[in-house]
C-alpha cells in the first residue's frame, strides 16, 4: 500500500480540537471533577457522550455532546425527490421506522391535497403497522431501561416478544427494521394473505406476557426504589423545554397528538391516553415515565385489535384492491411552507417542508426530532442527583441517537 | 384564535411597521416580522392570556440563495387553546466573516437553546444573547456551514479526505 493512502493522521490534540469539553479543568472548584461518560458506554443508549461535573458522588452539571451519528439527513433530503427520502426517514428513529414514515407521508399528502381521498383500508393498515412498531419501540425502551437499573430478565423477555413483531413486519414488507413500506398515496404492498389471523394470534399471546412484565419489573421493589422520586420533571418545565410523548405525559398532561390532531383513522378508534399519576413517588419521576410506556403498550394492543376487526370486516381484502393505485407518478406540491407533526413512540415528530413548486425535490426538509428536544432537559433532571441515578434518568428519557443526530 | 386575529393583536401592540409581510398562499399562513422585535413579540404571545403560546414546536432556518436572505421560522403552539402560529424573521445571508445576527428566544423558551445551536451549527446564524452558542452536531473544528446552499466541504479533516 502506498503511504498516501493512509486515511487518518493521528495527532494527540485531535480529540481536544474536535470534541472539547465545555468546562476547562482550571475553572473547576477544588472539590469538583469532570467525568466523561460515553460515547461507547452501553448505558448511554447509543453514542451519547456526557460531560459530567461531579462533587464526589453528586452530579453538579451534565453537558451532552452528540453528533457521532450525524448522517446529514437534511442535506440528503435537499438533493433527493420526495419519495426517495422515505428510506432516509426510516433511519432517523430506527426503532420506530413505520411511525416516522407515517408522519412524513402524511405531511406530503396534505401538501398534495390527497389526504382524504385514500381508501380506508390503506389508513387502517398504516395505523396497524405503526402501532405494531410502537409496541416494538416501547419494548426496547422498557427492556433496556431494566438493564440500566440492573434487571436483565425483562430485556430478554421483551426482546423475545419484539422478535415476533419484527417477523410480522418482515412478512409485510421484507425488512426487519427499515421498512420503506408506507408510500406517498398508498403502500408498497397489501398485507400478505393470512396476516390478520397471525397478528390476532400474536395479540392473544402477548396479553398475558404484559401482565408478567408488570409483575417482574414494574412492581418490583428494587426497581421502584431505583426509579421513584428520581429525575422529577415538573410539568411547566417539561412544556418550556418542548418535551413531548411519554416525557410530557409522564409529567401528568393528557396530551397525545393522535387525539389532539386526530390524524389518519385515530378519531374512529377507541383508546385512552395514559398519564403519570405519581403512584410510587412524585408525578413526573422516572418510574412514571416508564409506566406510561407500559400503559401505552396496552393501548396499542387495543388499537391493533380494532384495526384487525376493521381489516377483516368492513374493509376486508378484495381482489381489486391495489395499494399503489393512488400513488402519484410525480410528487410535486405547490410552492408552500408546511409543518407537519405526528405522534411517534418518542413524542412529537415534525417535518418542516419548503417546496418551490417547480421541482419534485424539496428546497428544505427539516426534521424536528422528539429525542433531540427531550434530551435537552437532561441537565435539569440530573442536577444534584447521585451519579448512579444519572443512568436511570438517561434510560427514562428513551433516546435513540439516530434521531438525535439525524 | 385565527391567524388574522393574532396578527391584529401584534399590530395593535407593536405598531404596523413591525409586520414586514404575510404569506397566505400555503396551507399554513406565515407572518414575517422585523427581527429586532422578535423577543418582545414572542414574550407577548407567550404571556398574553388570549394567545398563550406556551410550546415552541420547531425552529427552522432556511437559506434562500435567490433573494440572498436567511430565514428563521418559528412554529408556536398553544396547548390549552390548541391553536398554532408561524412567525418568520429574515436577515441577509452575510458570509464567513460577517455572520447574520438574530436575537435569541432562550430566555422565554428553554427549548430554543438547542434548536438555535443547531441553526448556528448548520447555517452559521449567530443568535445574540444565547448563553451557550457552540456547534452541536458537527465537530467543533469543522469549517463552514453545511446546509448553506453554496457550501463547499473542506478538502481534508484531520488528514481524512472529506469528499469521496
Amino acid at each position: 500500500m502506498p503511504t498516501d493512502r493512509i486515511q487518518y493522521v493521528y495527532h494527540k490534540d485531535n480529540l481536544q480540537k474536535s470534541e472539547p469539553t465545555r468546562t476547562k479543568p482550571e475553572d473547576l472548584k477544588s472539590e469538583e471533577m469532570i467525568i466523561n461518560l460515553g460515547p461507547q458506554h452501553p448505558s448511554t443508549h447509543g453514542v451519547l457522550r456526557l460531560e459530567v461535573i461531579t462533587d464526589g458522588e453528586f452530579v453538579k452539571e451534565v453537558i451532552p455532546h452528540m453528533g457521532y451519528l450525524h448522517r446529514c439527513f437534511e442535506k440528503h433530503a435537499e438533493n433527493l425527490p420526495y419519495n426517495q427520502i422515505i428510506p432516509f426517514v426510516d433511519r432517523m428513529d430506527y426503532l420506530a421506522s413505520m411511525n416516522s414514515e407515517h408522519v412524513y407521508v402524511m405531511g406530503l399528502e396534505k401538501m398534495l391535497g390527497i389526504e382524504n381521498t385514500l381508501p380506508k383500508r390503506i389508513e387502517y393498515i398504516r395505523v396497524l403497522v405503526a402501532e405494531l412498531n410502537r409496541l416494538a419501540s416501547h419494548f426496547v425502551a422498557i427492556g433496556t431501561y431494566g438493564i440500566d437499573i440492573g434487571a436483565f430478565t425483562p430485556f430478554l423477555w421483551l426482546m423475545r416478544d419484539r422478535e415476533h413483531i419484527q417477523r410480522l413486519l418482515e412478512w409485510v414488507c421484507g425488512a426487519r427494521m427499515l421498512y420503506n413500506y408506507i408510500w406517498v398515496g398508498g403502500l408498497f404492498y397489501d398485507l400478505p394473505v393470512g396476516f390478520e389471523e397471525r397478528c390476532a394470534d400474536f395479540i392473544k399471546y402477548l396479553k398475558p406476557k404484559m401482565k408478567e412484565l408488570e409483575a417482574l419489573v414494574i412492581n418490583n421493589k428494587i426497581f421502584i426504589q431505583r426509579t421513584a422520586n428520581i429525575g422529577v420533571l415538573p410539568l411547566d418545565l417539561a412544556i418550556n423545554y418542548g418535551c413531548s410523548g411519554p416525557m410530557l405525559r409522564g409529567s401528568g398532561l393528557k396530551y397525545d397528538l393522535r387525539r389532539v390532531d386526530g390524524y389518519s383513522v385515530y378519531p374512529e378508534l377507541d383508546f385512552d391516553i395514559p398519564v403519570g399519576k405519581g403512584d410510587m413517588g412524585t408525578i413526573g419521576d422516572c418510574w412514571d415515565r416508564n409506566y406510561v410506556r407500559v400503559l401505552e403498550c396496552y393501548e396499542s394492543i387495543k388499537i391493533i385489535e380494532q384495526c384487525l376487526v376493521q381489516l377483516t370486516g368492513t374493509h376486508k381484502r378484495t381482489r381489486e384492491f391495489d395499494p399503489q393505485a393512488m400513488v402519484p407518478k410525480k410528487i410535486r406540491p405547490k410552492a408552500m411552507d408546511f409543518y407537519v407533526r405526528g405522534e411517534t413512540p418518542k413524542g412529537e415528530l415534525g417535518f418542516y417542508f419548503r417546496s418551490t413548486g417547480n421541482t419534485d425535490i424539496p428546497y428544505r426538509c427539516k426534521g424536528r426530532s422528539p429525542c433531540f428536544v427531550n434530551l435537552s432537559v437532561i441537565n435539569e433532571l440530573s442536577r444534584n442527583t447521585m451519579l448512579a441515578d444519572l443512568i436511570a434518568i438517561i434510560g427514562s428519557i428513551d433516546v435513540v441517537m439516530g434521531e438525535v443526530d439525524r | 384564535m385565527t391567524f388574522q386575529e393574532i396578527k391584529e393583536l401584534i399590530i395593535q401592540e407593536f405598531g404596523a411597521e413591525t409586520v414586514v409581510a404575510e404569506n397566505l398562499s400555503g396551507l399554513q399562513p406565515i407572518l414575517t416580522i422585523v427581527k429586532e422585535k422578535l423577543p418582545l413579540i414572542a414574550r407577548f404571545l407567550w404571556s398574553n392570556e388570549k394567545t398563550y403560546f406556551d410550546y415552541l414546536s420547531c425552529i427552522t432556518a432556511i437559506d434562500d440563495l435567490k433573494t440572498g436572505t436567511i430565514e428563521v421560522v418559528y412554529n408556536f403552539y398553544s396547548i390549552p387553546y390548541n391553536h398554532y402560529f408561524t412567525l418568520k424573521v429574515e436577515t441577509s445571508r452575510g458570509d464567513e466573516n460577517n455572520l447574520p445576527l438574530i436575537p435569541t428566544l432562550c430566555e422565554i423558551y428553554k427549548t430554543a437553546n438547542w434548536h438555535e445551536r443547531e441553526a448556528f451549527d448548520l447555517f452559521g446564524i449567530v443568535f445574540e444573547g444565547h448563553p451557550d452558542l457552540r456547534r452541536i452536531l458537527l465537530p467543533a473544528d469543522w469549517e463552514g456551514y453545511p446546509l448553506r446552499k453554496d457550501y463547499k466541504e473542506q478538502e481534508y479533516y484531520h488528514g481524512i479526505k472529506v469528499a469521496y
